[in-house]
């Protein structure tokens, strides 16, 4: 078909609006990158001479590099908990019909609305009140309240789109229930959870104002570092820090990306 | 469940019934799903569920896999009590329409599946994974995944996995209507073969009259939740007991008429103008009064116009077929005011030709009109 000089008008502003759209999402990150290149200690843009000594800085700067192996630890354990925990409570959601099932869909749901610093400050004070240690535990816990609901709600999406053929064509074939959840359900659903994992992991890896109430000096997180760190500094240390973070949250969503074309390599529908 | 087990308890020796369903309801909410059914179905018995989109097929055979729960009644499979059974003990073999194969499992895994359930040795499950690919000609596709099958290919290895744990019965749920014209009919040929070969108690479910009439021994009508007419593929053809299932099952005519008065024979009518006296089948004709007049295209046959006795009619179309002609005809006798019948080609008449239509004394058959009691 041929295009009216309308639509090619209608092209081009298509065009431009999404370069600029992009562009705006983008600003911060570019300012963020080349102002971790400036030479002088003070944050200012544009930069006049460049350098990477604050990539050195950041790798010398003891809380970093502990808030990483925090961060990281705390992610994984989070996340893998998160995981069970979720996909556990989306299954339930999906095949049982109980009383109160909409109370406690409701109740497990609620962190979507309670804020992240409400959160934090109520483990903070239960843990006072239990007297129990600001571990590291404290904070996974606290990650996993926070990232919950996002896991239920991913895994309980694929739930419903689950062809529940597979498992009845199972079970007239003699698959116990567990036997089936086992062979068939899980090993279907594998990629979503995978995912969903991941998705898990990244939310909890940002996390900060919860996080913010519940770290002591050993279990600071990666985030709760950087926020310190520039309460004492105004150096672009803080910059590079970021660079380097958006890096490995990026990788992780290109190995979430990955595993959804793995399906179609393990011939997964 | 409402009802108690029979007193006896289930018996163990094998009756003549594979699968017993014995007023058996279901609803989903507000929809009745189905209507108290009663069905038996005997030992190597190719049984089909005729009916309609929605009318409650699929909801059978979920009950008798025992993936839904009846509301009321009870289901025996080789007469032991199934109703509270799960699924997994129900030894049924089961084929989807969309065939359900696992896809993460290649085509012997899948087949092997229901034998590694039931922990047979490894040599046997190789044994009986090859028999089965065997009888579905599969033999050369063992190591493939689902997705790299065609349609019919899939559907086989569905069959064969059903099969190879040998089922007390199996189950098909519209199991071509997927699958092109030419393969459905060679597929529906090869189950056929595998199922009298086998003696395999069979329930097949179909909305495809064609499909029913050529495979089953027997055919179950459904509409509306409830099974209409019961019986051998011909009955149900020659002999529908009511107007749904003359309607649903083959091609019918229609004709508004009166019921003068029944005969010894049958009954007298009153058709377009002209009497019949009918010889019928028909225990339960309906009083007199107004009545519909069933009768089956190739049952009527064209006259010329002013023959006496025949109904008058007038050719509206007539549509080239092949191997015949059908003929449209407009005629007022006719409940919706047309009449079709199939001719010879070369006896094909042109649009707005006269002719006279007359109905045989024998195979018509007599319903209450619409609306009434049936
Ligand atoms: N899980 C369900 N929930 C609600 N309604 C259902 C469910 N399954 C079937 N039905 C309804 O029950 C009726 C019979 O359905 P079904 O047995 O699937 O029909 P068929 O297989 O003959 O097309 C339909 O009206 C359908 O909408
Ligand atoms: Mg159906």
């Amino acid at each position: 078909m041929r295009k009216t000089p309308l639509d090619r008008v209608l092209d081009w502003t298509g065009r431009l609006l999404l370069a600029a759209i992009l562009g705006f999402v983008m600003l911060p990150f570019v300012v963020v990158f080349i102002a971790s290149f400036n030479e002088s200690a003070i944050l200012s843009f544009p930069p006049r001479s460049w350098s990477t000594k604050w990539y050195v800085n950041a790798f010398e700067y003891r809380d970093f590099g502990l808030g990483l192996v925090n961060s990281l630890k705390i992610a994984a354990f989070g996340a893998t908990l998160a995981l069970i925990a979720g996909a556990g409570f989306a299954y339930v959601l999906d095949r049982y019909d109980f009383r109160f099932k909409a109370l406690l869909n409701s109740v497990l749901m609620s962190p979507l609305i309670i804020p992240n610093f409400t959160i934090g400050l109520g483990l903070l004070v239960l843990s006072a009140a239990a007297s129990l240690p600001r571990s590291t535990w404290l904070v996974v816990a606290t990650h996993v309240i926070i990232v919950l609901p996002f896991v239920a709600r991913s895994v309980y999406v694929s739930l419903r789109n689950f062809e529940r053929r597979y498992e009845q064509a199972a079970e007239s074939l003699g698959g116990t229930p567990v036997h089936v959840l086992w062979t068939v359900t899980l090993p279907l659903l594998l990629p979503g959870l995978i995912s969903g994992g991941i998705f898990a992991a990244i939310l909890s890896f940002n996390e900060f104002t919860a996080s913010l109430f519940v770290v002591n000096q050993s279990t600071k997180t990666l985030p709760v570092a950087m926020y310190d760190y520039v309460r004492e500094y105004a150096d672009p240390t803080l910059a590079a820090v970021s660079v380097m973070y958006l890096v490995v949250v990026a990788t992780a969503l290109v190995i979430v990306h990955k595993l959804f074309r793995l399906e179609k390599v393990l011939n997964v529908d | 469940m409402s009802t108690d087990p029979p007193a006896d308890g289930p018996s163990r020796t094998l009756g003549k019934h594979a699968v017993k369903i014995d007023g058996v309801s279901k609803s989903f909410g507000k929809t009745v799903a189905l209507e108290p059914v009663w069905l038996k179905i005997r030992r190597g018995e190719f049984l089909t569920l005729l009916g309609p989109s929605g009318c409650g097929k699929t909801t059978i055979l979920n009950l008798i896999a025992g993936f839904l729960e009846a509301d009321k009644g009870e289901i025996f499979i080789d007469d032991e009590l199934v109703t509270q059974v799960p699924p997994h003990q129900r030894e049924i073999g089961i084929v989807f329409q969309n065939y359900a194969l696992f896809p993460h499992m290649s085509v012997t895994q899948n087949v092997a599946y229901g034998l590694r359930t039931r922990r047979i040795s490894k040599a046997e499950t190789e044994t009986r994974v090859r028999e089965a690919l065997d009888l579905v000609k599969l033999q050369d596709f063992a190591d493939r995944r689902p997705k790299q099958l065609s349609g019919g290919q899939q559907q086989r290895v569905a069959l064969a996995r059903a099969l190879v744990i040998r089922p007390r019965v199996l189950l098909l749920d519209e199991p071509f209507s997927a699958l092109d014209r030419n393969l459905r009919t060679a597929m529906q040929v090869e189950l056929k073969e595998i199922q009298s070969r086998l003696g395999l108690t069979t329930v097949f479910v179909t909305h495809d009259q064609t499909e029913a009439l050529s495979m089953s021994e027997r055919i179950a009508v459904m509409s509306r939740g409830s099974i209409r007419q019961i019986g051998t593929p011909t009955e149900i053809y020659d002999h529908p007991q009511n107007r749904f299932v003359s309607t649903f099952v083959g091609d019918a005519n229609l004709f508004s008429a009166d019921l003068l008065r029944k005969t010894a024979q049958g009954a007298r009518l009153g058709v377009g103008g002209t009497t019949l006296d009918l010889d019928t089948y028909q225990d339960d004709l309906p009083d007199p009064g107004p009545v519909t007049l069933f009768v089956r295209p190739e049952q009527c046959t064209l006259t010329a116009p002013d023959q006496p006795g025949a109904i008058t009619a007038t050719v509206a179309l007539s549509v080239y077929q092949g191997s015949h002609a059908e003929l449209h005809l407009d005629c007022p006798a006719s409940e919706d005011g047309r009449v079709m019948l199939r001719v010879p080609c070369g006896e094909a008449q042109d649009a707005g030709t006269k002719v006279g239509l007359a109905l045989p004394q024998r195979g018509p058959a007599i319903y209450a009109k619409e609306g009434g009691p049936e």
